[in-house]
């Protein structure tokens, strides 16, 4: 799940400047589960847009909104709406976005802060567990990732900064990943995986923009 | 020479620690490594320490060297990728620097640039590995160097580490991938230490037990609080406290105070007295009383 987080209005009116016709993008996955592109938010976004002057020209929920020839399609059937707007505003995530301005030749502005991948851990919680670093050791620390779990992402055990409370020396509302780690392992009686030397990772280097080609793959 | 003779030797190691500036005045620094030099065998010089900006480790211990002291290169994680790790240490050794001490850094959060980009591309126990490779003629990738450094390789551990056995199994990964000397986070409780020192018979490396003067029972108190591992026992904090008192009743009356100072001391010479049969050696750190340092190993007597 990918977590946003709206923009404040004003920061949003000011990407809008000037453009007083505006169409809505949002999304039915991730944004409408995380509550920033649902269809509920798109009706409060509309409601403070004409408080603000503007005009909504019309609204969409994409299913979903990052997958480019599926958003085209939409896009499509909503053709007068977005005709007729100087912009779109898109609701959803950062990949929701740039589809978005891939799918049409409209102005585009993001109303969201894409944060991380999440987990929804219940009703409007959410966690980070994952980086996508492309180079997974889930196996080996226990299912709890040291990338993402340790505040430095460290790969052979702790720094100094476990709290006595087991939490880390830099916030202490976050867990020390490797405390968590150390402890599920022991129960598990597989603490003794931890005295092998992990090697750096090699994938968290990416030469920019990351692909993936499922095409023509076995499965 | 680097700290590698005096490691194999029977000496009781001291090494001290000196910080530097915020801005390009280095005569403070200069002055403490200089009345540092005749008394300790190394003198550590932290990298950016605490992630509050200032003035880089490898530039200062080029002018500690040119004094004739032996300087201990720190070499955090933080910052640099392990291109510029490596090369910064390729390019230390040709400044003349002999011994590093490779740590993961503080977080930049804990520091005075809190938007920094954390680097830790690679982690401590990987810095030393690639570090031992520079030394066997090799960077981390296998290619080969044309003229090797020898670096005597260091590595830190926190003996009041929660739990320890953590503690101590990446203590055995530093160990094996390159580490020859080690030297420990603040500790104030010579019978906790003790115990650790039990607890790592099997490490075969000099190990120097860490002291942080203490400057106040304020202090003290917020490290407590504040810096994990380390913990100050309640009867040190008492003695500080009222050394404070007394320091104020003497201003009150216009009269010079320096109890807080001869209280520190003395604590800091009877944890030296007390880690001297348990460990190969101590490490000061001052954070800025380096001008002190003297008197600690007078009153501890060394």
């Amino acid at each position: 799940m990918t977590i946003s987080e709206p923009k404040a209005l004003e920061e949003i009116l000011g990407t809008l400047a000037g453009q007083n016709k505006v169409f809505l993008v949002g999304c039915s996955d991730c944004a409408t589960v995380v509550q920033v592109g649902g269809e509920e938010q798109l009706k409060q976004m509309a409601a403070k847009l004409a408080e603000n002057g503007k005009t909504v020209t019309g609204m969409l929920v994409a299913e979903p909104g990052c997958h480019l020839l599926g958003l085209r399609k939409e896009f499509r059937a909503h053709r007068q709406e977005i005709d007729s707007a100087d912009a779109m505003l898109i609701m959803s995530c950062g990949t929701g976005a740039q589809t978005a301005a891939q799918a049409s030749e409209k102005p585009v502005h993001s109303g969201t802060n894409t944060l991380f991948l999440g987990c929804v851990e219940r009703f409007g919680q959410f966690k980070e567990y994952c980086s996508a670093c492309g180079d997974c050791t889930l196996e080996q620390t226990g299912y709890i990732c040291s990338v993402t779990r340790c505040s430095k992402g460290l790969q052979n055990g702790p720094c100094g900064g476990t709290t006595p409370e087991g939490k880390c020396e830099i916030n202490p509302e976050t867990d020390c990943g490797w405390l968590l780690i150390y402890n599920k392992l022991k129960d598990q009686g597989k603490v003794e995986a931890l005295r092998s030397f992990t090697a750096p990772k090699e994938a968290l280097v990416h030469p920019g923009q990351r692909t993936l080609s499922r095409e023509g793959k076995e499965e | 020479m680097s700290l590698r003779p005096v490691l194999q030797s029977d000496t009781f190691i001291v090494t001290s620690e000196v910080g530097p500036p915020k801005g390009v005045n280095m005569e403070h620094l200069l002055e403490e490594a200089k009345l540092l030099k005749p008394l300790v065998h190394g003198v550590n010089v932290t990298d950016i320490q605490a992630a509050a900006m200032r003035v880089g480790s490898m530039a200062t211990c080029h002018p500690i060297k040119d004094l004739s002291c032996e300087p201990v290169l720190q070499m955090v994680c933080r910052d640099r990728n392990r291109l510029a790790l490596q090369s910064d240490l390729l390019s230390a050794w040709i400044l003349g620097i002999e011994n590093v001490l490779c740590l993961t850094g503080d977080h930049p959060t804990l520091g005075d640039h809190k938007g920094a980009k954390p680097v830790y591309d690679l982690d401590s126990v990987q810095l030393l590995k690639v570090a031992k490779g520079l030394n066997e003629g090799h960077d981390m990738m296998g290619n080969e160097l044309e003229g090797k450094p020898d670096f005597c390789l260091g590595a830190v551990v926190t003996p009041g580490g929660n739990p320890v056995e953590m503690q101590i199994m990446k203590l055995e990964k530093k160990v094996e991938a390159g580490a020859e000397f080690i030297q420990t986070q603040a500790i104030y409780d010579v019978n906790e230490f003790g115990e650790f020192m039990q607890k790592v018979s099997h490490i075969t490396v000099p190990i120097l037990a860490g002291i942080v003067l203490l400057k106040s029972a304020g202090m003290a108190r917020y490290m407590n609080k504040n810096v994990a591992g380390v913990f100050v026992p309640e009867e040190l904090i008492k003695r500080m406290a009222a050394a404070g008192e007394a320091d104020k009743t003497a201003k009150a009356e216009g009269k010079k105070g320096g109890n807080q100072v001869a209280v520190s001391i003395e604590i800091a010479a009877e944890l030296i007295r007390g880690f001297k049969p348990l460990c190969r050696g101590v490490h000061l750190m001052p954070l800025g009383w380096g001008h002190h340092v003297p008197k600690v190993l007078q009153a501890a007597g060394l």
